[in-house]
């Protein structure tokens, strides 16, 4: 448990290495994914492209989406961009940097299932089978079939059981052709796709180095700041739902003293921090009345100003006003995203 | 567990530790990759060769190219050789050196690549089953030319009907595999050979100029990555500071704007600091909508001057 804590934290410690490892995760989920996929040509004629070609182009496009999605960074790159300008300018070059970033993320899984997918060569035999040029590969002249019918039988090279062309074209023949041709293009496009990244790195530093740093600079500033302001909030939500409760305690403590007609009961100074702590309810009875008054009538979320208590608790210990504030009750419960 | 952090430890504080970290991950990751590859060499006569050595060869362009990308120290290295001269002065020597370093490391998984391809021996049958003389070898001998080709084209394919149990096409296969691992063990024996000279020789040649150099990438390198955790760093204190600024400023537009509300009481600042006098639902809400409709300026010159 230590050891993959200390990783996590090294992970986190780094926004960046953290999202590298979330783009690192999901193309290895892209490749895993992919082995555990159950593929099943139809072997008919006009279906094979359609699934060979859906099965290599859709997962692709789902997987970016999904690296958008799992990406932190998205909501706020949306509310940097859509936020009204107020006494802060907006600098587009930020807003690029950030897209460029998340959207580079977002592309290795899916280049991850197109190269594991041509390379295995399952989807293009399957989607071109038909094409095959049965001229060269085979003997075509010696058959009397028509073009429709020869797609037909062509169609299913993919599905060895019930292939029966063997006299025009053998399926190994085929298939070896139609894999070849795959994997062929599969490290073109690794070839490709491992270029561009490369160039994409290294022609960086040569052209635009010191606008980088800026933008850099203030896109992880803007990351840190909604950070903090959450932080904050939350604390001082945190403080502002402790006093709200205090208040909500004390009136109910008032209320039941002036209903039984004796004054608040004060805690005697000696006693301590568990007296204190149980708020002047001490018996099952009031604990049973807090209890259903908190059900049933929330306090308002307004806190009084001169019942903002010194630590304990206790409004009215070191300088008691003359009434106690009745708390306004509202009869309607309402929520709020604070 | 200590063991374990240790090591990570070491490995990080050595950014050269790390480079050949992932260097040894990436020749792995080769072996492994070829393993997992399925190879099917196409058994006709034109596409033989451009399989075989395709495979062969395209790969180890990527594994380089990814070498590279995965490197920090690559993109450290040309940003020294970019960048305007200003007050320092730049150094041939240190970047020479950073770039043999980084391409060295870069080398070792295409190497492995090739050794591995060459020791298994698939890639050159298919490439070159086309190219051997069917002289030698009795079931081709005599043939006529077109069908030496075609059957000669399909020896790689062990399990094509032609070719089941033929004598000749496991001769051909044996002959090819034996000389594609001559071939590997060779470029393997090369290779380390060359790599134990130039370790043993290099003290010999220029070992000041190296330890200067080799000290000043260590130092670039070191020096970028604190400039940026001090960004960060910096970047922390600006936003805590603006966002202190904007409580502040909305605590006193409350104050303003509320004169009955008598502060009594020493024993109130406690909490007050945590609550910035925001103390009602209709004062979030507008706390939250201003944060949204108009961020503060970056400009925290004022808080920093008290």
């Amino acid at each position: 448990m230590d050891k993959f804590r200390m990783i996590f934290q090294f992970l986190q410690s780094n926004q960046e290495s953290f999202m590298n490892g979330i783009c690192g995760i999901m193309a290895l989920a892209s490749a895993q994914m992919y082995s555990a996929f159950d593929f099943n040509c139809p072997c008919l004629p006009h279906y094979n492209l359609a699934y060979g070609l859906g099965i290599l182009l859709v997962p692709p496009f789902i997987l970016f989406l999904l690296g958008f999605v799992l990406n932190n960074n998205v909501s706020m790159l949306a509310e940097e961009w859509r936020r009204p300008r107020g006494q802060r300018g907006k600098d587009p070059a930020v807003l690029r940097y950030m897209f460029c970033s998340m959207a580079q993320r977002a592309m290795v899984a899916p280049v991850v299932w197109v190269s594991v997918t041509l390379l295995d060569g399952k989807c293009i035999t399957c989607a071109f089978c038909t094409s095959v040029p049965v001229e060269t590969l085979g003997n075509a002249s010696h058959s009397g079939l028509s073009q429709g019918e020869m797609k037909r039988v062509l169609a299913r090279i993919p599905c060895k059981e019930i292939y029966d062309g063997q006299e025009f074209i053998a399926n190994e023949v085929a298939v070896r052709y139609l894999r070849c041709i795959s994997q062929a293009l599969g490290w073109c496009f690794v070839l490709l796709m491992t270029l561009l990244a490369f160039l994409v790195r290294s022609l960086r530093p040569c052209f635009t180095q010191a606008a980088f740093l800026k933008s850099r600079y203030w896109s992880h500033y803007i990351d840190i700041e909604r950070k903090l302001f959450d932080e904050t909030c939350a604390e001082h939500a945190r403080s502002f739902a402790k006093v709200c409760i205090q208040q909500f305690f004390e009136g109910m403590n008032t209320d039941l003293a002036a209903a039984r007609c004796h004054p608040p009961r004060k805690a005697p100074d000696d006693v301590g921090e568990t007296a204190e702590k149980l708020l002047g309810i001490t018996d099952q009875g009031t604990m049973n009345v807090a209890l259903k008054s908190w059900h049933r009538c929330k306090p308002p979320l307004h806190l009084h100003p001169p019942a903002l208590p010194s630590g304990n608790g206790w409004a009215g210990e070191k300088q008691p006003p003359a009434h106690p504030p009745t708390p306004r009750r509202e009869m309607a419960a309402y929520y709020s995203r604070v | 567990m200590d063991r374990f952090r240790m090591i990570f430890q070491y490995f990080q504080s050595n950014s050269e530790s790390i480079t050949n970290g992932i260097c040894g991950l990436l020749a792995l990751a080769s072996v492994k990759m070829y393993t997992c590859f399925d190879f099917s060499c196409p058994c006709l006569p034109g596409y033989n060769m451009a399989y075989g050595l395709g495979i062969m060869f395209i790969p180890p362009i990527a594994l380089f190219l990814c070498g590279l990308i995965l490197n920090r120290q690559s993109v450290v290295m040309l940003e020294e050789w970019r960048r305007p001269q200003g007050h320092r002065k730049k150094d041939l020597a240190v970047i020479r050196y950073m770039c043999s370093s980084i391409m060295q490391r870069a080398m070792v998984a295409p190497v492995v690549w090739i050794v591995v391809t060459l020791l298994d021996g698939k890639c050159l049958i298919c490439a070159f089953s086309s190219s051997v003389d069917p002289e030698k070898f009795v079931g081709f001998a005599n043939a006529s030319p077109l069908q030496v080709q075609q059957l000669l084209a399909k020896v790689p394919c062990k399990d094509d009907e032609l070719m089941r149990n033929n004598t000749s096409r496991k001769a051909v296969s044996r002959y090819l595999r034996c000389w594609s691992q001559a071939l590997g063990w060779s470029i393997l024996l090369i290779l380390i050979i060359a790599a134990f000279l130039a370790r043993w020789l290099r003290p010999c040649f220029n070992q000041a100029t190296l330890l200067q150099a080799r000290h000043w990438s260590n130092y670039i390198d070191i020096e970028q990555k604190i400039f940026e955790e001090t960004c960060c760093e910096h970047s922390r204190l600006f936003a805590h500071k603006c966002i202190l600024h904007f409580f502040e400023s909305m605590q006193q537009e409350i104050k303003l704007h509320s004169f009955s509300l008598p502060r009594e009481g020493e024993g109130a600042e406690g909490e007050e600091d945590l609550l910035w006098g925001i103390t009602d639902q209709d004062q979030v809400n507008k706390f939250l909508k201003m944060w949204y409709y108009e961020k503060p300026p970056l400009d925290v010159s004022q808080v920093t001057q008290r």
